[in-house]
């Protein structure tokens, strides 16, 4: 008789809680007496219509997929719950400040000389607008990225300890499962695109294409960050990979791109442009495709959702949830294909910067 | 347009934990993982060159007994059949020379058997004629005194040259 009795007070007194205090949050705390709490509820009740009212009028879909897809100082799960996270500035003149987003939690979001402002994505700036500050916080994307790197981490150490425990015998299990991809990359796409030398740049891309995959899947998971869908994630893996590149590449190559073979003299004069913008366009498309495939499909399934509280029925939810199942489905499809086309082009950009003999292809 | 705005805080967290898994990975998993399938790929080409090699081999060898069963066979043949030309020869050349032996012997006994026929028929002569002359001898010596005893020595005679 104790035992549940003891768990419905509990649940009741939670549930009770969670109640009460989440919309009362933003209101003064401290009420006493029984008076005060019934009065306090009533306010609630009262903001929760207000803001009812007010989002039905204002529910604005671009701006929530906006906030959606963008960074965010503190990891949102969904209306009200979310884990703060560390915020690190660095000024001139404070040096290195280390403070809990959660601060920002008050009415004008601002703490300690600093506004966190609102717009397409969240920035930080200092109220005193002399300063300039670098901000090095952990946001929501990092922190998801941080996630899927420990991921990547675990899963790849314990298959290549399970490579190292049974040598000479069949793999099994997980490993065998991964291995199947292991195998899919190296032989269908490191090994045709990059050519004899192709086990130097094996660990890289190997690395990028799990990095990109983890990464695509877990931006699927409800109220996960869209890493891949950024693009200074993007931007960072292709500077990376035009890097390698160019470090790598021979002598062919940059021959290759200042006097291509088989061009008249006055046409170098367009040719070679064409050949630096192509160097640079290369990176710049791995980028911008990455960025785009993710964003659009993030953007996509938010909009999807956001047709549900435009129509406000309860008759359209289903169709639509269907619809974004099987989108979701698509975005899984996606997510690997990114990760192969990524790794795909990086390995043919690699193979004809180090390609011996001069067939290097153009670029176009 | 925040959206096509790189953050440079992201860029460099980016960078950060992107090489830093670059690195852990390489290190501690793509190495052995890529020297665990490289092995095993080795392994299995080994096993598999072994196992051709080893057919080879078991086909060589076959071809090999049945060439050493072969020629075993011819060579037991061959004795064989020496041995029963020998034999044959063996046989015809006795049976030739016992033929011949044979009538040797034959020719020989019967030389011998003439010879003795003729001693013995000269010998009889020579008897009988001696025999002859030692009866006339007799009955010359005793005078005739009768008839009776007359006839009665020579049928004693003549009996007594039966004898021989």
């Amino acid at each position: 008789m104790y035992t549940p009795l003891r768990l419905f007070i509990t649940t009741a007194l939670v549930a009770a809680t969670c109640f009460f205090t989440l919309p009362a949050s933003a209101q003064e705390s401290g009420h006493d007496d029984q008076n005060k709490v019934a009065e306090g509820v009533n306010k609630a009740e009262h903001e929760i219509e207000h803001n009812l009212e007010e989002s039905e009028e204002k529910f604005n879909i671009g701006q929530m997929i906006m906030h959606h897809i963008a960074d965010s100082h503190e990891w949102e799960f969904s209306h009200g719950v979310a884990i703060p996270l560390p915020v690190i500035l660095y000024s001139e003149d404070r040096g290195i400040e280390v403070f809990s987003s959660s601060n920002f939690h008050n009415e004008h979001h601002e703490y300690n000389g600093y506004h966190l402002v609102h717009g397409d994505s969240e920035t930080i700036e200092p109220v005193d607008e002399a300063r300039k500050i670098y901000d090095f916080s952990i946001t929501k994307n990092v922190a998801s990225m941080m996630l899927s790197a420990i991921i990547l981490v675990l899963i790849f150490t314990s298959i290549g300890k399970a490579y190292q425990r049974n040598v000479g015998k069949a793999p099994k299990g997980f490993q065998s499962a991964m291995e199947i991809v292991i195998l899919f990359i190296r032989d269908d796409v490191v090994k045709p695109n990059v050519g004899p030398n192709y086990e130097k740049y094996l660990p890289y891309l190997l690395t990028l294409f799990f990095f990109i995959l983890v990464n695509n899947i877990l931006g699927l998971l409800p109220g996960a960050a869209n890493v891949t869908g950024n693009i200074a994630i993007t931007m960072t893996l292709a500077v990376i990979t035009f890097i390698i590149v160019h470090i790598n590449a021979n002598k062919n190559y940059y021959k290759h791109l200042v006097s291509p073979p088989g061009v008249p003299a006055p046409l170098l004069l367009i040719m070679i442009p064409v050949e630096v913008v192509g160097v640079f366009m290369k990176p710049f498309s791995l980028m911008v495709r990455l960025f785009a495939n993710m964003t659009a499909g993030h953007i996509i399934l938010l909009s999807l959702f956001g047709l549900i509280f435009i129509f406000q029925s309860m008759f359209i939810a289903p169709v639509i949830s269907l619809f974004a199942l099987f989108l979701n489905f698509i975005e899984i499809m996606v997510a690997f294909i990114q990760a192969f086309i990524f790794t795909l082009l990086s390995s043919m950009y690699i193979g004809s910067a180090i390609e011996e003999h001069g067939h290097a292809d153009h670029g176009h | 347009m925040s959206l096509l705005t790189p953050n440079p805080g992201l860029i460099f967290w980016m960078l950060v934990v992107f090489l830093l898994v670059v690195f852990i990975l390489a290190k501690f998993a793509w190495k052995p993982i890529i020297k665990g399938l490289k092995d095993r790929e080795n392994e299995i080409q080994g096993a598999l060159d072994l196992a051709e090699r080893t057919k080879a081999e078991m086909v060589k060898l076959k071809s090999d007994n049945e060439k050493l069963v072969a020629e075993a066979n011819a060579v037991r043949d061959r004795i064989l059949r020496d041995a029963k030309d020998a034999s044959d020869r063996m046989i015809a050349e006795s049976k030739d020379r016992a033929a011949v032996e044979g009538q040797k012997m034959i020719d020989s006994a019967r030389d011998t058997i003439r010879n003795e026929q003729h001693a013995a028929i000269a010998k009889m002569r020579k008897e009988v004629a001696t025999l002859s002359l030692e009866i006339a001898e007799q009955v010359l010596h005793r005078e005739l005194k009768d008839k009776e005893s007359q006839e009665k020595l020579i049928s004693d005679l003549a009996s007594s040259a039966r004898m021989n």
